[in-house]
């Protein structure tokens, strides 16, 4: 099914806030829906926006490469991307980041073996005053989680799992 | 003193509309529409002394009346990509007093006859910009926004547009790059937005910051904002206090307020009670201070920070204690700008990889003196030759935080960051 057969009144409110001759401006927010099921887009995601935005599916994927938030691979279910920037590295983020990977058994960038986080280490977040801090991108957009503990964290990871097995 | 800007702490609820409204909400851009011309709402503006909030501090009313009238439609743009490490205000401000912003665009927007102003947030602030839809759509039904406003020909849309994680679409042209769906790297400029801007048009683009001080500019008068701050910074700042203090957050005091009021005052002191060691004042993009007396008593408007060697640019405060390295602050800014680098241009792409692997070398082990000074002179290589200022950002904490720590460039000195 193609996008606009999937979110056909998304994809018109999104095309309506641009001028019509200035549609193009609709990549970003139709690359959010793509990513929307699978947390990526997909090849025919990409050809799908070039064709309703008339332009190439390469122009598509040079957006995708350049933005943080935009992926083309699948990862982790939810990624969990921990600011370790200046003023969190200030306040315990580099520690925080070491510690929840160790507790997870992975290394940063990697996904935990049931496939459900990704922990990922991003830039500030504009969250500098409540670090540790990062947010999660998931199926329902982006979630700040500030004032974190790694215990707390991995609470959430567990919370998060035990929803994922009620959707499914 | 009431809060000016961050109103939600003084009022609860003021994030929502009729409590906006019973407290002189909308009646700033109903007065405007209804009653003043439009180029007389940028006058008052400009006679306010309000400058940008973004960070390069330009007045706000002179760039809204650089607009070439030769070439319509007019935009407005909310820069609400907030994105520089240490900075942390305007969210708080869309969050807690979404609609003094919003009436600030607004009336920006009549300022320089818009009919339709664009908010762009950074990817990250998905949750704000769901809250700023509902938000627009409160004042859509309550006639505040559409067409015919307060009865008049006046018509205007608000919308919201979400980046996708680049620092450099704070920059604005960049910014307006990635509005029309392309990478966002900057524009050669001239010409400046007001003259070429979104899709070619004139457009004014502005800190959410910015927009939020001019409804009470317009209602109180702009003898009454000059009053406040000093006098080369008229008004208030919202000041982002971040590192290692006791208390940070966001604290809205006057322009002039100095350090050690916003460390000590308010910012409760630092952690275990350890002497400051340096000042950020301008996030990641500063020249590091070195703090003594006379910095702490610095007050804290565009001018007196100059003194010090230093901008105030978005008062994204930083505190560095005396347990850290200015080597590792360093490394730290330095991965971030080789991170945010758009790859445009050559001196800022090529000249934070190599800054970023001076510094690994470093931390390795190797000649620790031969390599800062390779460090420096990368550094000062890529100063004023780069497109934006992203690339001159980068280097600012590199060439400052080199010549005013020199002990913490030595084979002693390096590394060592806060755990």
């Amino acid at each position: 099914m193609s996008l606009i057969e999937k979110y056909p009144q998304e994809v018109k409110k999104i095309l309506a806030k641009y001028p019509p001759e200035q549609k193009r401006s609709a990549v970003m927010p139709l690359l959010y829906l793509a990513q929307r099921q699978e947390g990526y887009a997909t090849r025919a995601a990409m050809q799908d926006i070039a064709d309703l935005l008339e332009i190439t599916a390469t122009d598509v994927a040079s957006i995708i490469g350049f933005y943080t938030l935009f992926h083309d691979e699948k990862e982790g279910r939810y990624r969990m991307q921990v600011c370790t920037d200046l003023p969190c590295a200030l306040r315990g983020a580099d520690q925080f980041l070491q510690e929840l990977c160790t507790n997870l058994h992975i290394q940063v960038g990697e996904t935990s073996e049931d496939g459900l986080v990704t922990i990922e280490e991003v830039k500030c977040l504009a969250g500098c005053d409540k670090a540790p801090m990062f947010q999660v991108q998931g199926e329902n957009g982006i979630e700040y989680h500030e004032n974190m503990t790694v215990d707390k964290t991995l609470e959430l990871i567990e919370a998060l799992r035990k929803s994922g097995k009620e959707v499914k | 003193m009431a809060h000016i800007l961050l109103r939600h702490r003084d009022i609860p609820d003021i994030n929502k509309l009729e409590i906006y409204q019973k407290n002189g909400g909308f009646e700033a851009f109903k007065q405007a529409v209804t009653s003043i011309k439009p180029e007389a709402v940028t006058e008052v503006v400009k006679a306010s002394g309000l400058r940008g909030r973004g960070g390069a501090g330009f007045p706000t009313g002179l760039k809204w009346s650089f607009m070439d009238n030769n070439n319509w439609p007019h935009y407005v743009v909310a820069n609400a990509d907030e994105s520089e490490p240490g900075t942390f205000k305007d969210r708080e401000i869309m969050a807690g007093n979404p609609f003094q912003f919003l009436e600030g665009v607004a009336i920006s927007a009549y300022a320089v006859g818009a009919n339709v102003a664009y908010v762009y947030l950074r990817g990250e602030f998905w949750q704000v910009a769901a809250f700023l839809d509902e938000r627009i759509e409160d004042m859509e039904k309550a006639g505040l926004l559409g067409g015919k406003l307060f009865g008049t020909d006046y018509e205007l849309k608000i919308y919201t547009h979400l980046g996708a994680g680049a620092y450099i679409c704070g920059e604005e042209t960049a910014l307006l790059e990635s509005m029309e769906g392309k990478r966002g790297q900057p524009r050669l400029r001239p010409p400046f937005p007001p003259s070429f801007g979104l899709y070619g048009k004139p457009t004014v683009v502005n800190n959410v910051e910015t927009f939020t001080n001019v409804p009470m500019i317009l209602s109180q008068g702009a003898d009454w904002y000059k009053a406040l701050g000093t006098a080369d910074s008229a008004g208030v700042k919202v000041f982002s206090l971040s590192g290692r203090v006791n208390k940070p957050g966001n604290y809205e005091l006057p322009f002039g307020t100095t350090f050690r009021q916003l460390i000590y005052e308010h910012g409760g002191g630092i952690i275990n009670d350890r002497l400051v060691k340096a000042i950020m004042a301008a996030g990641a993009s500063s020249s590091i201070i070195k703090v003594d007396d006379k910095a702490l008593d610095t007050p804290m408007d565009y001018a007196s920070v100059r003194t010090l060697g230093a901008d105030l640019g978005s008062a994204s405060v930083i505190v560095i204690d005396d347990t850290v390295s200015i080597e590792w602050v360093i490394s730290k800014t330095v991965e971030f700008f080789k991170h945010e680098s758009c790859g445009k241009c050559t001196p800022c792409r090529e000249g934070n990889y190599w800054m970023m692997h001076v510094i690994e070398r470093m931390e390795a082990g190797e000649d620790v003196e031969a390599n800062t000074k390779l460090l420096l002179s990368v550094a000062r290589q890529m100063q004023n030759k780069c497109l934006c200022a992203l690339g001159e950002f980068a280097t600012m904490a590199v060439v400052s935080g080199i010549e005013r720590f020199p002990d913490d460039f030595t084979a002693s000195g390096i590394g060592g960051g806060h755990a």
